[in-house]
């Protein structure tokens, strides 16, 4: 939610009129630190996708294919991952490091 | 309370009823039913939370429900029971109210006995309560969610907007009563009073039990030459502030009888609430709090009468207690 309602902008008990609109929030706001996925590294076994909470690690064309190795590697998805840091925590080859928001 | 609350967010004008354990056991929905703004009403038979196992009457149960957000009314007697009903539903479906209504009546004094009352028609009931038009519900036509996540960054503001609503429904608890009187003949307010005119002391009772039994009392003091009367809180949420301030301000003694004891606490509740209402006020009464009537214990007036004589006599000696449990085997 990016404009936050004053209390005479909010609906009879708080309900939300607009269906469907969970959609428009998204909860990757709640991150402090992100997982950074060094697509070298990444072997595409999918343990990070297996282990996500939030479904928040994504097939991605990798920009420096390797030739032998499978076109793609696992990133995340920045709407939703909340930076819990257990796909770093899982993935055996080190690939995914994590960095806080913002940081230089 | 689950089930209501449902049947309420479809639409439909929603009455139900319970007591003590009950109470206490649907505690948590008591908070949604609120926030959710739905204008359910329920009676509440007002009985002693165990342990030990106790069925008969106290107010211990609605005490210790006195922040869940609803408009919260004692009926004293059979009668009041019967005229408030439909006011609780006017007061709770008015648009600029829309929060449930609580009417609570005495345990086994009230609920269990049988009196005399004068009835409505149909036709008045019609006439009063005009048919329940909900100002938002469930619709598959038009979806909304009810009852949503509020995070941090609004949840201060839902709380904000039920309080404005819950303080300002006094006005509208008001007009109702009044319309009740001006169309049947039989006039409620917030807070009744009894020979309250010359008098420096004042009993202060919520409930029906000590509330009729009080007003033996202070007929029998006043015979004794004690320029007493009495109050009697109908309104306990939103509380009163105003008229409990120009009833109170400028008596000398107040003496507040609760049926519930915050264990470890203040005192009794209603004792605490008119504390809080006078703290720092110039002319502020001294407020005496007794505790008496618990678990179904009867209180007899001329005990009544004795226990306040005896609390005025006491502080006048300056060595009243801040509560002190009545009629307590020690
Ligand atoms: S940090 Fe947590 S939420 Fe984000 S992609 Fe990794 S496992 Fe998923
Ligand atoms: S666990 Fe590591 S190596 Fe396996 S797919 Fe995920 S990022 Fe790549």
């Amino acid at each position: 939610m990016n404009v936050k309602p004053s209390t005479r902008e909010l609906a009879l008990g708080a309900a939300i009129l607009t269906p469907g609109s969970a959609r428009e929030y998204h909860t990757g706001g709640w991150r402090t630190f992100y997982p950074k996925t060094d697509e070298a590294l990444c072997i595409t076994c999918g343990l990070c996708w297996i282990f996500c909470p939030d479904a928040c690690r994504v097939i991605t064309k990798r920009e420096n294919p390797i030739p032998g190795v499978l076109p793609d590697y696992y990133d995340f998805n920045p709407d939703y991952c909340k930076g819990c840091g257990i796909c770093a925590q899982e993935c055996p080859t080190g690939a995914i490091r994590m960095i806080e928001e913002g940081a230089p | 309370m689950s089930a209501c609350v449902g049947l309420s967010a479809t639409g439909c004008r929603t009455f139900t009823a319970t007591s003590s354990q009950g109470l206490a056991l649907m505690h948590e929905i008591l908070f949604i039913v609120s926030a959710m703004r739905l204008p359910i009403v329920m009676a509440t038979v007002n009985r002693a939370l165990s342990a030990p196992i106790n069925i008969w009457g106290d107010l211990s149960d609605v005490m210790a429900n006195r922040d869940i957000g609803w408009v919260q009314l004692f009926g004293n007697n059979g009668q009041e029971v019967y005229d408030l009903t439909p006011c609780c539903f006017k007061i709770a479906e008015d648009r600029r109210v829309l929060l449930p209504v609580m009417l609570n009546i005495d345990g086994f004094t009230l609920s269990h006995v049988v009196e005399p009352i004068e009835t409505l028609t149909q036709q008045d009931f019609d006439d009063f309560l005009p048919p329940y038009e909900p100002a938002q519900r469930l619709d598959v036509n038009q979806p909304i969610s009810m009852g949503p996540v509020g995070p941090p960054d609004i949840f201060t503001e839902t709380k904000k907007v039920h309080d404005d609503a819950l303080v300002a429904s006094r006005i509208v608890v008001n007009e109702v009563l009044d319309d009740f009187g001006r169309r049947f003949g039989r006039s409620y307010r917030a807070v009744e009073e009894y020979q309250t005119d010359d008098a420096d002391v004042l009993l202060f009772t919520i409930g029906g039990t000590l509330g009729e039994t009080g007003h033996t009392a202070v007929d029998a003091l006043r015979a004794r030459g004690m320029k007493i009367g009495q109050v009697l809180l109908r309104l306990w949420r939103p509380f009163p502030f105003d008229d409990i301030r120009r009833i109170f301000t400028g008596r000398k003694a107040v003496i507040v009888y609760d049926r519930a004891l915050s264990v470890g606490g203040p005192g009794g509740p209603v004792a605490s609430e008119l504390r809080a209402a006078m703290y720092g006020r110039p002319d502020a009464p001294a407020i005496l709090s007794l505790i008496a009537a618990l678990g179904g214990r009867d209180v007899r007036a001329v005990e009544m009468a004795e226990q306040i004589e005896n609390a005025v006599r006491r502080a006048g000696e300056g060595e009243y207690p801040a509560y002190e449990m009545v009629g307590v085997r020690e």
